[in-house]
């Protein structure tokens, strides 16, 4: 601390607590002390109070003790002389304005004015699932910003956020020097996969202001959301630490030492104030320090250099025009740079030499028909890509040929034929890994800014925009994201990269016909890769980064939980690296063929786990079921009353018949702890023929999310007819018919559905 | 002035010319006067018996029984160890027992004031708090910690918050106390005519007694006077004998304890004394305190100082003492004829501590309310007296008193981030050269305070911290080293850390028993981890500069035998014997990784420890110290420059440019 920010943090927090004590009188005045606080789709009820003293706020009068212990945390001003020691006190002043500040947006909330509304007009606002679902795609003049972060959201980037591919996120709070600094700040971040929360305002002017007006697209999808144009926003930054801390980190309510640390250590984050900082922002920036998460300004402020509560410096000030560089760009360029550097932030940037923006963040966006240069693949085209391998000889490397015409010639908004031939040659390149390697082409096309990459194989839909295309984007360029990308992420086991776009119409057919071959082969390939045809599992420890003591088993029938990892990746990613978060888990003895026990994931799981664990059956959620991290893609829960278990999807905020929500239900799924009758996993282990095999396997779902069976119909019946109940999915219950058991068992009577007559299932 | 007069203390000499004037000779005169003797200085003259004394000098190198000079000195060391551990511990012991009485409600003017240390300690105890009263609670607590005295076996509890890897040294080399009156009177057994005879193994106790009192008694006393009286938090004070005033009662506290004290500071506050010292035509009652009681009541209430050991009787010839209440250790017996001389009332309180020659009002736990109301009343009485002229020099420094390890680790996070973290990681930056424990006392023998004031300077400006107690504490409060405006004459990387915390670059750790504190600091340091496991890993120094008591060398020797080499100035008490000058400074070293030298040069003695500092460094493999590497953190006047500024000048974006403006404003 310096004693002016300690002096300015002090009385920011001594006014914010104030001024939440005052709200809270009036609201319950006028709504009642009973009226409802709570922030939409979100777990954990207003997550930062929650962390902090483990109180549950539900209604108004719940915040009156919040308020009562964050006057307990103020401290008076430091004099001008012979003042007494600061720092502890501040930071305490910074947590109480946290509280104060998360309350009076809980009161907001009951009041119906959060999300802050905000006139979108007719751009700006990309990515639909805003917080809440009435807001959903509402732009225009009575349109919203984002609040709280949701929990669909939050474990949907747990994966990203875990394995590295998501740093950390940027908390600005302000406004730019100017709407083309604002721009270029962002679009660093956003190429780094930075998060980017956005909030507050200088003499009322915000950067969401100035994003908006240069119609950069915000959104969960584009990686920047728009919290609100006041300081008070910013909380939902750290109610988003808060909530990573309690959903991956297995940390209770009032844990707050504990949060704090698992912050600084876990989450790179680091706040950025733009413009001229107020009491409120040095009262917000002091809270932010115990987590420790750093503030970088861009403006003329005392700096606290030396560490301890963050791991690097505290407080820099880089005053914008003082930082070298040729011009603005450059300069907000630095000082981004720079913030990373103080967060330590390590990040692998892959330079692709294309002419748009590349990066992660721009994974999500959209290119709308409107704004669409070309397609390929769709309606209205032909498109398919197919990786192989090849010999080392048979192929040169960072060769990349168009095989027929470009789009130049392509009407504006028409379509063409492509097929992407990636052919890679290495020593310790393996069959095996040809269908892992060609997934990510999805994940690398769509870093490119303004290409858009949907699908796979041979159901391949490709856009490039306008914008891409006037900066000169071409097909060559799609090579070369590919030879960049497979050199940079798979370098240990791909040693030469040739690629090949093919427009040529006939051509196109003919290879479309050799990866069809390919495709049937892997898919027999697949088919025949069961837990009992091989002798090694895999664990996934990715996670332990987040969540110390969870371990994921990984075997050929049952995917990682959230999805993102089966047996072939994991194979894979140990090639690529022996000594990561993949390794391989001896088989061993099988002790029981049914539950699935091993002695080699036995042990391996009771020594990873750090003793919390100490045995694990692979196929059974009722005895020693597999812990999760938090990262799940569905979380299925035993319905004792129906002698079956139900499904709910991440995706769906709905109520379930377990009682619970999703977002509740995940309390009790993550932490890396065994909690029988309760499991999280990857959607697509529940067509696998070793789904809960040992509990009676699929004819057990009696629920299941309707969003599930929308995406996975096929996969479902297919499996529903192995398990000899080809009607099975028409006997499963949703979110549709009934979000209760009392609603649930009549449908299930009336349908007949097998759980009724299976032996119980405890 | 007398040439003989040696003090750089301002007050002390505006106030001398008066002890002259009354031709009274003070402790500075009685130093000229009375050479040390030479023979005794050197720790060779063994008096154990009667077929002696024994002087060990020029070719005597035996005494009457054949002990030789190693025996000698290492005897004579022990046996000031062990005085010193039992003069703390016996401090220690008292409290404990206020602690029972308070429990049981016999002392019915004390209670427990600090319920968290309570439960903290009980815990450490192991003593049970569930479903338990708090006078439950601290009667366990006071059982068990007086039941440490008389332990005959095992090892002492507080051990137990050594680092690990200090533990087993301890256990390896067996030096881990068993009980603390055990240790003192094994170290008066060995130590007697005819028995050990071995100079490294009657040492070897020496540093076994000493741990008796720094993880014994020491440690003690400073937890339970913080559950009764309050753990420490940093307030505004203010040091030396300005802090007396003309129109008010001053009653000076001086010794050691905080029983009576705090009794006293509550007494003084009473509305009723308040009115009595009134109906006497005084404004009020003025409390000053003086050596470690006044750092006690300093650090719970901010009660002034008025002034360290040397300046006791010099406090008296203000001729404003109205009262000096006095209990037990490092209380001079001059007081007596220093106090006749005026009307100053001198009061012994101490079953333990009579003075030919003063009023004694004796104290007990029982009456203690009563007892304080006594002596307070007896002081205003006694303000009407006032004979001579009242002279009071106008030297009074400001400082910041009131530090704990528990504010410690508080200020470097607050509530839920506290620990220790930002000091390590200023440390293996280089931020931090090392950290430097400043305690010890006031020695006639040398000038007061200037070698303190050198060594802190010196260590201040080369970036080491320094932490301090007793009247060392004293001093640096009374040339203003314990604000923290003084940041601005430490090195750039410590004055970062101080800038950054808001602290002064000098703590003031409290009383001398309150070096226990500065144990349990290095203990968290240890383990927070960075610097290695143990404090004896670490770049840490303990200076004793104008050391006189045996108090401080059992307090050098538990430094020594924690880990921490330790510099003593004013004379090496151990000249007579180079064996036991090895043993203490490199077999020691090897054995427990801390030293105990006594170097008397202040530069000599700076650049020793300087020198360790770096080579614990090396050894750590952390950055060499480097006085240029840091110092850009700041810039807090330039923004309170920038507020004056009309508010369109406030240009943000570009400090040239608002360093322009400002500068064209001015």
């Amino acid at each position: 601390m310096s004693r002016y920010i300690a002096t300015r943090a002090l009385r920011g927090a001594n006014m914010v607590v104030r001024e939440a004590d005052q709200m809270l009188k009036q609201a319950i005045a006028e709504l009642g002390p009973d009226a409802k606080v709570e922030f939409t789709n979100t777990a954990y009820f207003l997550p930062v109070i929650y962390g902090f003293t483990g109180r549950q706020v539900t209604k108004l009068a719940d915040l009156g003790p919040v308020l009562e212990e964050a006057k307990k945390l103020l401290h008076p001003v430091p004099k001008d002389k012979h003042y007494l020691p600061y720092l502890g006190e501040t930071l305490d002043a910074g947590v109480a304005s946290l509280l104060a500040m998360e309350a009076i947006e809980g009161i907001r909330f009951a009041r119906g004015e959060e999300p802050m509304p905000f006139n979108w007009g007719s751009k700006g606002l990309v990515g639909g699932s805003f917080t809440s679902p009435e807001f959903e795609g509402a732009g225009g003049a009575d349109g919203r910003l984002n609040g709280p972060i949701d929990d669909i959201q939050l474990r949907a980037w747990g994966i990203q956020l875990v394995d590295g591919r998501m740093p950390g996120f940027a908390a600005i709070v302000g406004c730019a020097k100017s709407n083309e600094v604002a721009v270029e700040i962002v679009r660093q971040l956003q190429q780094r996969n930075i998060l980017v929360f956005l909030s507050g305002n200088v003499n009322g002017r915000s950067i969401i202001h100035q994003l908006h007006e240069e119609g950069v697209e915000m959104g969960y999808d584009t990686y920047i959301v728009p919290f609100g144009l006041d300081t008070m926003s910013a909380i939902y930054a750290l109610g988003f630490a808060t909530r990573s801390a309690l959903t991956f980190g297995g940390m209770k309510g009032g844990q707050a030492r504990e949060i704090l640390l698992y912050n600084k250590y876990r989450v790179f984050a680091f706040v950025l104030a733009l413009g001229e900082i107020d009491d409120l922002k040095y009262a917000a920036a002091a809270g932010a320090i115990s987590y420790g998460f750093p503030t970088i300004a861009d403006t003329v402020i005392p700096q606290i250099l030396p560490t301890g509560i963050t791991s690097y410096e505290h407080v820099i000030s880089m005053p914008f025009d003082d930082i070298e560089g040729e011009n603005d760009l450059e300069r907000a360029k630095r000082l981004v740079q720079r913030a990373i550097e103080v967060r330590g932030v390590k990040i692998k940037i892959t330079e692709v030499p294309i002419p748009v923006p590349y990066g992660s963040a721009f994974e999500g966006e959209r290119v709308r028909r409107a704004d669409m240069r070309i397609e390929f693949g769709g309606k209205n085209s032909r498109c398919f890509e197919y990786l192989r391998m090849r010999n080392m000889d048979e192929i040169e490397d960072h060769k990349i040929v168009v095989d027929g015409p470009g789009f130049e010639d392509v009407e504006e908004g028409g379509s063409m034929d492509m097929g992407i031939l990636v052919e890679v040659a290495g020593r310790k390149m393996q069959e095996d890994f040809e269908p892992v390697l060609e997934r990510q082409i999805h994940y690398f096309i769509n870093g490119a800014s303004g290409v858009q990459h949907i699908g796979q194989r041979d159901i391949t839909w490709i856009r490039i925009s306008k914008a891409a295309a006037q900066k000169g984007f071409n097909l060559k360029h799609l090579g070369e994201i590919l030879y960049a990308r497979f050199h940079a992420d798979f370098g240990a086991i791909v040693d030469k990269v040739q690629v090949t776009i093919i427009t040529d119409p006939k051509k196109v057919a003919e290879m479309l016909e050799v990866a069809r071959q390919a495709y049937d082969y892997r898919n027999r390939r697949l088919a025949d890769l069961t837990d009992e045809a091989v002798d090694t599992f895999y664990s996934c420890t990715l996670c332990q980064s987040f969540a110390p003591n969870h371990v994921c088993v990984v075997t050929p029938e049952r995917l990682g939980l959230c999805g993102a990892y089966n047996w072939l990746d994991c194979k894979a990613s140990y090639e690529i690296n022996p000594t990561g978060p993949n390794q391989p888990i001896p088989k061993g003895t099988c002790l029981d063929p049914v539950k699935g026990y091993f002695t080699g994931p036995n042990e391996f799981v009771k020594q990873y786990s750090h003793g919390t664990v100490e045995q694990v059956a692979l196929y059974s959620i009722m005895e020693n079921p597999m812990t999760a991290c938090g990262c799940f893609e569905c979380i299925m829960m035993v319905i004792p009353e129906a002698n079956g278990v139900m499904i709910v999807s991440r995706e769906d905020p709905s109520m379930t018949p377990a009682g619970m929500t999703f977002s509740t239900l995940a309390g009790m799924a993550g932490g890396g702890l065994q909690t029988p009758g309760v499991m999280g996993i990857g959607k697509y282990y529940i067509t696998s023929k070793k789904f809960i095999s040992a509990d009676g396997g699929l004819k057990r779902v009696v629920w299941m999310s309707s969003i599930l069976k929308q995406q996975m119909r096929e996969e479902l019946q297919k499996a529903a007819e192995r398990e000899g109940v080809p009607d099975l999915l028409d006997k499963i219950a949703d979110e549709t018919i009934c979000t209760d058991v009392d609603g649930l068992l009549p449908w299930l009577e009336e349908k007949g559905h097998p759980a009724l007559m299976m032996d119980p299932i405890f | 002035m007398s040439p003989n007069f040696q003090s750089m203390d301002p007050a002390v000499q505006a106030l001398h010319p008066i002890a002259e004037e009354i031709c009274y000779p003070t402790a500075f005169e009685r130093a000229a006067e009375l050479k040390p003797c030479p023979i005794g200085s050197t720790g060779v003259c063994c008096r154990m018996c009667a077929m002696g004394p024994c002087r060990l000098v020029g070719k005597t190198d035996r005494g009457v029984c054949g002990a030789t000079r190693a025996t000698v000195v290492a005897r004579n060391y022990t046996r000031m160890v062990a005085a010193g551990a039992a003069a703390h511990s016996d401090h220690g012991r008292d409290l404990a027992r206020t602690l029972i009485e308070t429990a049981r409600g016999e002392a019915k003017s004390y209670r427990i004031r600090d319920v968290q240390k309570l439960y903290e300690v009980a815990e450490f105890m192991e003593v049970p708090t569930k479903g338990r009263s708090i006078e439950e609670i601290a009667l366990e607590v006071g059982q068990k910690a007086l039941a440490e005295f008389g332990q005959q076996e095992g090892e002492l509890m507080y051990l137990r918050r050594a680092p690990k890897k200090r533990q087993e040294i301890w256990r390896k080399t067996g030096i881990a106390p068993r009980g603390i009156d055990r240790e003192v009177v094994e170290a008066l057994h060995r130590t007697h005519e005819g028995v050990d005879m071995d100079a490294e193994n009657i040492l070897k106790h020496a540093l076994r007694c000493s741990l008796a009192d720094g993880w014994g008694g020491s440690m003690m006393a400073t937890d339970i006077s913080d559950i009764l009286f309050g753990t420490p938090v940093p307030l505004n004070t203010y040091h030396n004998l300005g802090v007396l005033k003309e129109d008010e009662v001053n009653l000076i506290i001086h010794g050691h304890e905080p029983t009576l004290s705090e009794m006293v500071v509550a007494v003084a506050q009473m509305p009723e004394m308040q009115e009595y010292a009134r109906s006497k035509g005084a404004k009020g009652i003025n409390l000053a305190g003086m050596c470690c009681t006044a750092l006690e009541v300093l650090a719970r209430h901010g009660v002034p100082s008025a002034g360290n050991f040397l300046s006791q009787e010099i406090a008296v010839l203000t001729g404003a003492v109205d009262a000096m209440v006095v209990d037990v250790q490092c209380i001079m017996e001059a007081l007596v004829p220093v106090s006749q001389r005026f009307h100053t009332l001198l009061i012994t309180t101490s079953p333990k501590a009579k003075m030919t020659g003063a009023l004694h009002i004796e104290f007990d736990e029982e009456h203690a309310l009563d007892i304080a109301k006594e002596i307070v009343k007896r002081a205003v009485d006694n303000f009407p007296n006032r004979k001579a002229e009242v002279v009071i020099p106008k030297f009074v420094s400001p400082a910041v008193g009131g530090f704990s390890h528990e504010y410690l680790q508080y200020m470097q996070g607050g509530l839920h981030r506290g620990s220790f973290r930002p000091l390590n990681d200023a440390i293996i930056a280089g931020r931090i050269r090392g950290a430097a424990g400043v305690v010890g006392c006031n020695n006639a023998r040398v000038p007061q305070d200037e070698g303190i004031m050198k060594v802190i300077r010196t260590l201040i400006a080369n970036d080491v911290l320094v932490v301090t107690t007793g009247c060392v504490a004293h001093a640096s409060g009374k040339y203003g080293y314990l604000l923290p405006e003084m940041m601005r004459d430490a090195g750039k990387g410590l004055r970062e850390v101080c800038e950054a915390i808001g602290i002064p670059p000098v703590l003031n750790l409290g009383s001398c028993v309150d070096n226990s504190r500065i144990l349990t600091v290095l203990s968290q340091m240890a383990t927070e981890g960075g610097l290695g496991q143990d404090i004896g890993d670490m770049p840490v120094v303990g200076f004793a500069p104008e050391w006189m008591s045996e108090k401080a060398i059992s307090i050098g020797t538990y430094f020594a035998a924690s880990g921490v080499h330790t510099f003593f100035g004013v004379n090496n008490i151990i000249s007579g014997s180079p064996e036991v000058v090895e043993i203490l400074s490199k077999k020691w070293d090897e054995m427990v990784g801390g030293t105990m030298e006594f170097i008397t040069d202040y530069d000599e003695m700076i650049q020793a420890a300087l020198a360790h500092i770096d080579r614990k460094r090396a050894e750590l493999g952390l950055v060499p110290w480097d006085p240029e590497r840091y110092g850009q953190s700041g810039g807090d006047e330039l923004m309170e420059k920038i507020l004056s500024l009309p508010p369109e000048q406030r240009y943000l974006y570009s400090r040239k440019v608002v360093e322009e403006r400002v500068a064209e404003q001015v």
